[in-house]
């Protein structure tokens, strides 16, 4: 042996190629296994897909009315026709506004003047959840946020809905 | 006969220590409740064993039926348990068991918690058992969808919303764990079925394995 220092003895440099070369072959072996558990999170959101709802614009009133269509949704290999609905009118401003149906506090659908006792709301028939006419809720209601609010767009004349975007609390 | 055979074995690979290893200790006289019969508290740990035995048997029987696909789904486990000989035992087996694994592991939790079991040198398998809560948890959460009825589906919409809860990585976890995200699907189901069966019994038995290692590594805790 050499005075000089030993900057990597033998054993250590086999030691660390060995420790390479295994974690090399265990991140080959592992990384597709991953990636294919990961690809939902990582795909494109189909977002952005307006469907036409089958309603003139000009038939919108102040009135929120209740308009169903149907869409394909596709589930990974899974194809299947989906109903969906939504409240639409014209609000004091002129805008279209389009809120889904599906309450904040449990998920079940809540309809326009759904109770006689509250005219001018959404009321949900699960737990008496209400919302007023611009979908925010009612404070001391069982909802925590505001009806989601469908995007939408006009083309033609008709109305053509997206997703619905969530609100947040408020 | 059975004695040959196990001495030619024995002869060979000298099984004994090993099986004496495993089997083969005191039980000490303050946990034995033929001694004191308050003792079988101490037994809860050893009943959530074998209840969770007995799903890992029942939930492989359940498999010769079982189509984790969402045409099939329900009508396998419908005709597993209605026209399969004692298919409705099995299945009973399994639903029920399941409640009582949880009720085990929580009277075992309480007896290692009130004996101050966990207290030094034992917090590490303290830390193992809440691992194996969890796990047992997770099992019963992508349990309870397979049957793909409505009970199942909105049990799981619900799990996954609040799955969706969590802070930063909600949609992501969610995305995860039911493999889209906004559906409750064929994926979903097919990804439930994955981890109820493959991923969460590997880490379940990963960790008993270290839960029992460690219980023979430090013996039980001494008496009140």
């Amino acid at each position: 042996m050499s005075e000089k220092k030993q900057q990597v003895t033998r054993r250590q440099f086999l030691n660390y190629t060995l420790t390479g070369l295994g974690g090399f072959m265990a991140a080959g072996m592992l990384a597709p296994m991953v990636r294919m558990a990961i690809d939902p999170v990582l795909q494109e959101s189909g977002a952005g897909d307006m469907a036409n709802v089958g309603l003139a614009v000009e038939d919108i009133t102040n009135e929120p009315q209740r308009v169903d269509w149907t869409i394909t949704q596709v589930d990974g290999w899974y194809e299947s026709e989906v109903t969906k609905s939504a409240w639409v009118f014209v609000n004091e401003n002129d805008e279209i506004q389009a809120f889904s149906p599906i309450c904040t506090h449990l998920g079940c659908v809540v309809s326009w003047e759904g109770s006689e006792e509250y005219p001018d709301q959404f009321f949900c028939p699960c737990h008496n959840g209400r919302y007023y006419k611009d979908g925010t809720n009612v404070p001391g209601t069982p909802p925590t946020a505001p009806l989601s609010v469908y995007e939408h767009s006009v083309e033609n004349g008709m109305l053509y809905l997206g997703q619905p975007i969530p609100r947040g609390e408020a | 006969m059975l004695q040959k055979i196990y001495d030619w074995i024995d002869e060979r690979v000298d099984v004994t220590p090993i099986w004496r290893d495993i089997a083969d200790h005191e039980v000490p006289e303050h946990v034995n409740p033929a001694h004191h019969f308050s003792a079988f508290v101490y037994c809860f740990g050893g009943l959530t064993f074998f209840v969770v035995v007995i799903q890992i048997l029942s939930g492989m029987f359940l498999t010769m039926y079982y189509v984790p696909d969402i045409e099939n789904a329900w009508r396998s486990v419908y005709y597993l348990q209605t026209e399969v000989a004692h298919g409705q035992i099995v299945r009973g087996m399994h639903h029920w068991g399941a409640s009582v694994v949880v009720v085990m592991l929580l009277l075992h939790t309480c007896r290692v918690f009130f004996t101050g079991s966990y207290k030094k040198p034992r917090e590490l398998n303290w830390m193992v058992g809440v691992l194996l809560f969890f796990v047992i948890l997770g099992l019963g959460f992508t349990g309870y969808l397979l049957p793909w009825d409505n009970k199942a589906y909105f049990a799981t919409q619900v799990g996954l919303e609040i799955a969706q809860q969590v802070p930063f990585i909600g949609d992501a976890l969610r995305t995860l764990l039911a493999g889209d995200p906004t559906i409750v699907g064929a994926q979903t189901l097919a990804r439930f079925f994955a981890i109820h069966v493959f991923f969460l019994p590997a880490a379940l038995f990963a960790l008993l394995g270290i839960h029992f290692i460690l219980i023979r590594k430090q013996g039980i805790s001494g008496p009140l």
